[in-house]
């Protein structure tokens, strides 16, 4: 059994961050230089780690997939980012954000990791304003803010609709400033495929150059994963088309252990799923919920004479519309969690109440706050979402309501990390939506961006110093060692193995079987008889996969069917874990919903006694069950309590 | 729906390349460009022809990884959207569709529709940026910003670096993309203080890659996918005149301690 | 290109007003005060060998960024462009082409004669440039060609006028819609003005 310890300084909790940083030990400008760092992934986490480190004087070699940094899917947040500035006046502070996170992540997060997130999170709108991020602005010149779901104070910065873009380009052009300087390397469009491990400690990376098909070697003292969430396991999700798991994959294989991978998040305001050929969700920023007010009709009669389309939902009177969650949650209204909002939605729709031709959305209506505020006010607000939407499913939200229903969004789980942010392999890091730390079973909107900002600007330039400050007298790794030869030799033997199969079936044959069966059995609410034949669906669907998946081109040259294939066969694994996770979960947490703990009303029940705990897998073979490891959560300064947005 | 596709293969940089036709039958309306292009590799795959490459990832309009010449526009025949973003709606059943990639010497063709757009990551290192590091820094609302400038910087930065101008301009000049990275910091008090060096860098380092110049057709802000306003070209040519006659020279200082 | 452009737009108005005298019915009076005045003034003569030189580099420039601007993209596109453009604006090489042409003949017409490069048809002294025109004007060939090179002028300046501004980084919110609809009235006001003199000559007679 690992000892998981996340080794978190002594004392109180507002204390530990300043006492860590006053303890780490440094390395001095001459032995930065001398020192090697991988960076995987150009997202926010990414990029800005790499950035920062480049500036601190390291050697950084940084990755991405992607044709340019710039594409990272950080791109794609709409709503906003936290931070406990506290400019509205209106009672926040850094306990207040610290307490908002573990709640809303239903206590199954480390106390001592959210403060520091928390804590850290003012630091990160100063740093970005000073970037020249066009946050909105009041017209005296100063920052405005937002209110968001699940707290009851405005601290969420925003730029328009684009706050994840902007952020993006924000740690992009600093990334571009030191590419140009020389201290980072960039490689774009590249594949990270394996991890290197010499000597129990994490060495390298090997790579697949997507172009040439090359198969790479690099080296470094130290390597950062920051490749982001896995939610393409489901297919059908809000993440962009090559969002993978593969370098978390390969770290697991190696030895990193992968915490809580069955909690996913499911965010509530996503366009409905329309056909069989789509590729991909899209997600309405919450912020929507801000305004739009969430309803379902309140007689089956409207319900079928909508399906039909004899009636528009304008039709339909206030009295017969049933707007669940202020009724349900009347504190909280429209603005409770996400993982709350989601299960509602799926609640009245398996009750037979959706709307839509499948019977799988509800609406999302402005009507009133069009009323209120008039059109141009709302068009400020969510203009281009409205745009967006009409793009999309060719209908006009001014007119009529919004069809919503919920999509697979964020992926809380990740590598396991300790208060530096290392796996339980040494020199191996893991930030970002990579790492499962900071969200516990379910994050709160606008905090993606504030962690992976505050991993790669933050908190890990101290920590890993701590780890590189005993490596200063490590010459630079040499690629030609003998891990690095069995790692280059696995790697490539894989890849002949898929592109020999020469089987019957696209990638995305199994890719799209994959989704259904996860969201079938382990999405919005689980229960033990549908993990358990899960388990089962997913072992056919692997010896399947490896019988009879086609993959055409070479193996040297621009290939993106050989790409998908690995990261199916990736996904089609991390699937099996998450079943298992799953499983083993007796309880009902955030993202985490099994139907067999719930109370009388429908609503989640956890169990502090035997579940406040990280479960983290390690992985013992192909051929072997994976082993489940426990952190125990401690709560010292919070009081876990049954959430109630009531 | 039914479609004819003319679509240009070429196998990698050095091939020529050509239109090849393809059929495509029972498209839905609903359907994104991109999901008719995954049925039809879905196809190609089964006959067991090579698959089309074409760039694409968030699929829903910021990511800026997709292009496509699609029928002689960039992004296709919508205003305001990118390829990701249009329906086969937008399209007559029966209609013969010609898809090509970007055209620009300083995007060279990587394969199929893919071209190799790093010439903008040059650009962006070339200045891009306002240098600072990530300590120090003053307290965010220390640095007030009018709400019209700050509005206006955001227009700016809504490019997403896809190309489309480039692709678009008749002279595959890169100047909206150019100046809407200047714009974006010029127009904000933080990026004003290298806002001299900035434009003169960013703009050699254009000229150096090999693309055209400006001549004011305004294709780009006809077809920029975040419609980008040509006002920002000319407020770059109005602070690349102004650095260019008013910046002192730069001085070389070296001091040893 | 800009700022040679913008300054022969000012030295076309200049033309244009002295060639709307030749409408005057006084037997030429006025116009040939104006041309002895252009012809002998010394800020004028000053001028004369600047313009030919703004000319020399808006042409040159000109071809330069064409060129530039076609090895920009050494692969073209199998689809025509459907872009949509500032009306013309695609096309100024190709109508500044034409009014060079129309420049050149016009040199040889005036101002060669002028200068005694070229002998002035019989009957016609070199320095009188009314009856010279009067003599043009009458061949309606001539005239006909006339109009179209100021046809194509007036394509050339609709873009270009409001072209220039951009480039010398005027836009502004407010402004630039007056820039714009300044740039056409110019241009119409420009062919136009010199299209009305050969078509009243062939009204009048």
């Amino acid at each position: 059994m690992i000892n998981l310890n996340a080794g978190a300084p002594q004392g109180p909790l507002s204390e530990q961050w300043a006492s860590y940083k006053s303890g780490c030990k440094l390395v001095n400008p001459n032995n930065k230089r001398k020192l090697d760092v991988i960076v995987v992934g150009t997202g926010l986490a990414g990029a800005s780690a790499a950035a920062t480190l480049g500036q601190l004087g390291y050697n950084v070699k940084v990755f991405c997939y992607q044709d340019t940094p710039r594409r990272a899917h950080s791109i794609a947040a709409q709503g906003g980012i936290n931070a406990a500035k506290n400019y509205q006046n209106d009672g926040d502070s850094v306990y207040r954000l610290f307490y908002d996170t573990i709640k809303g992540g239903d206590y199954r997060a480390r106390e001592s990791n959210v403060y520091r997130l928390a804590s850290i999170s003012p630091q990160i709108i100063d740093l970005c304003v000073a970037q020249g991020v066009p946050f909105a602005r009041e017209y005296g010149g100063l920052l405005a803010n937002r209110s968001f779901g699940g707290t009851q104070v405005s601290r969420t910065f925003y730029a328009r609709g684009q706050t994840g873009q902007q952020l993006l380009i924000g740690a992009y052009s600093a990334l571009s400033r030191q590419i140009a300087e020389g201290s980072v390397t960039l490689y774009n469009r590249r594949d990270i495929l394996d991890v290197v491990i010499v000597d129990g400690k994490a060495r390298g990376v090997i790579a697949r150059n997507l172009v040439t098909g090359e198969i790479e070697r690099y080296s470094a003292h130290a390597v950062v994963l920051a490749s982001g969430g896995y939610g393409n396991v489901f297919y059908l999700s809000t993440n962009a088309m090559g969002s993978n798991v593969t370098p978390a994959w390969s770290a697991y294989r190696k030895g990193a252990l992968f915490a809580n991978p069955c909690f996913t998040q499911i965010h509530p305001t996503c366009i409905p799923v329309h056909g069989e050929f789509q590729s991909k969700l899209t997600l309405m920023s919450e912020s929507l919920r801000n305004d739009g007010r969430i309803w379902v009709p309140k007689e089956k009669s409207d319900v079928e004479k909508l399906r039909k389309k004899e009636i528009k939902p304008t039709d339909i009177p206030e009295e017969r519309r049933d707007y669940y969650l202020e009724r349900r949650y009347p504190a909280f209204g429209n603005l409770v969690p996400r993982d709350v909002a989601s299960r509602a939605a799926k609640e009245r729709c398996d009750a037979g109440y959706g709307v839509g031709s499948t019977g799988l959305a509800v609406y999302l209506d402005f009507s009133a706050a069009i009323k209120r505020l008039g059109r141009e006010a709302i068009a400020a607000r969510y203009g281009n979402l409205f745009q967006m939407y009409e793009q999309i499913v060719d209908e006009d939200p001014y007119q009529t309501p919004m069809m919503i229903y919920p999509a697979v969004h964020y992926t809380m789980g990740g590598l396991w990390v300790d208060y530096d942010l290392m796996t339980t392999v040494p020199g191996l890091y893991a930030i970002g939506e990579c790492n499962f730390s900071d969200h516990g079973a379910n994050r709160l909107g606008a905090s993606a961006l504030m962690q992976g900002l505050a991993d790669g600007y933050f908190v890990l330039p101290y920590t890993i110093s701590n780890f590189l400050s005993s490596e200063i007298h490590t010459p630079s790794i040499d690629t030609g060692l003998p891990e690095f030869e069995a790692a280059a030799k696995s790697v490539r033997e894989r890849l002949d193995s898929l592109k020999n199969t020469n089987g019957k079936e696209s990638v995305d044959h199994f890719h799209k079987k994959l989704g259904k069966i996860m969201w079938e059995y382990c999405g919005m609410a689980r229960n033990e008889a549908g993990l358990n034949k899960a388990l089962g669906l997913i072992a056919e669907l692997k010896a399947d996969f490896t019988a009879n998946v086609r993959i055409p081109g070479g193996l040297n040259e621009y290939n993106p069917e050989l790409e998908k294939a690995w990261r199916v066969q990736d996904f089609i694994e991390l699937g099996e874990l998450m079943v298992r996770d799953a499983l083993q979960r007796n309880e009902s947490c955030g993202g985490h919903f099994r139907e067999e703990y719930q109370t009388p009303d429908g609503e989640a029940m956890r169990d502090d006694e035997k579940c406040a705990f990280v479960g983290a897998w390690e992985f013992r073979g192909s051929g072997s069950e994976p082993e489940l490891h426990r952190e125990e959560l401690r709560f010292e300064t919070v009081t876990p309590s049954q959430r109630s947005y009531k | 729906m039914n479609f004819t596709l003319k679509i240009w293969r070429q196998k990698n940089g050095a091939d020529k390349g050509g239109l090849v036709t393809y059929e495509v039958k029972g498209i839905s309306p609903d359907s994104s460009f991109f999901e008719m292009l995954d049925m039809l590799n879905q196809q190609l795959i089964g006959q067991g022809i090579d698959p089309v490459s074409f760039d694409h990832d968030c699929r829903e309009g910021i990511c800026g990884t997709c292009s496509l010449y699609i029928n002689g526009r960039p992004h296709g025949p919508l205003k305001g959207v990118t390829t990701c973003q249009l329906h086969m709606r937008s399209f007559r059943d029966g209609e013969a569709i010609f898809i090509e990639p970007w055209r620009c010497g300083a995007f060279p063709v990587i394969k199929d529709l893919i071209v190799d757009r790093s010439a903008f990551d040059r650009i962006i290192q070339s200045g891009g940026y306002v240098s600072v590091n990530s300590g120090g820094i003053p307290d965010a609302n220390a640095i007030p910003v009018p709400k019209h400038d700050s509005d206006a910087s955001f227009d700016a930065a809504a490019c997403i670096g896809c190309g489309a101008c480039v692709a678009s301009c008749p002279n595959a000049s890169a100047m909206l993309f150019v100046s809407s990275k200047v714009s974006h910091l010029a127009l904000l008090p933080q990026g004003r203080i290298e806002a001299e060096r900035r434009v003169q860098n960013m703009v050699a380092t254009m000229d150096s890659l090999g693309f055209g110049n400006c001549s004011n057709t305004y294709a780009c802000e006809a077809e920029c996918p975040k419609e980008i306003s040509v006002a920002n070209i000319a407020r770059m040519n109005r602070e690349f005149l102004a650095a260019k006659v008013f910046a002192e020279k730069e001085k070389k200082v070296s001091f040893s301690l | 290109m800009a700022l040679a452009g913008l300054f022969l737009v000012v030295f076309l108005l200049v033309h244009l007003g002295i060639n709307l005298l030749l409408l005057a019915n006084d037997d030429g009076q006025a116009f040939s005060a104006a041309a002895n005045f252009m012809g002998t003034n010394a800020v004028i003569r000053v001028m004369e060998p600047v313009l030919f030189g703004g000319f020399l580099l808006h042409m040159l420039f000109g071809l330069l960024v064409s060129f530039r601007n076609r090895a920009s993209r050494p692969v073209r596109y199998q689809h025509k462009s459907l872009s949509e453009t500032s009306p013309l604006s695609k096309y100024m090489f190709h109508s500044g082409i034409i009014v060079f042409i129309f420049l050149v003949l016009h040199l040889i017409d005036f101002y060669f004669i002028k200068v005694g490069l070229v002998a002035p048809p019989a009957g016609v002294e070199r320095h009188d440039f009314y009856h010279r025109s009067l003599a043009l004007f009458a061949d309606k060939g001539y005239s006909a060609a006339y109009m179209v090179g100021f046809l194509f002028l007036g394509f050339h300046l609709n873009h270009a006028v409001q072209a220039a501004f951009q480039t010398m980084g005027f836009n502004h919110s407010k402004y630039t819609g007056a820039v714009k609809a300044g740039s056409t009235i110019y241009s119409v006001i420009v062919a136009g003005g010199f299209m009305i003199i050969p078509l009243w000559f062939m009204i009048s007679r």
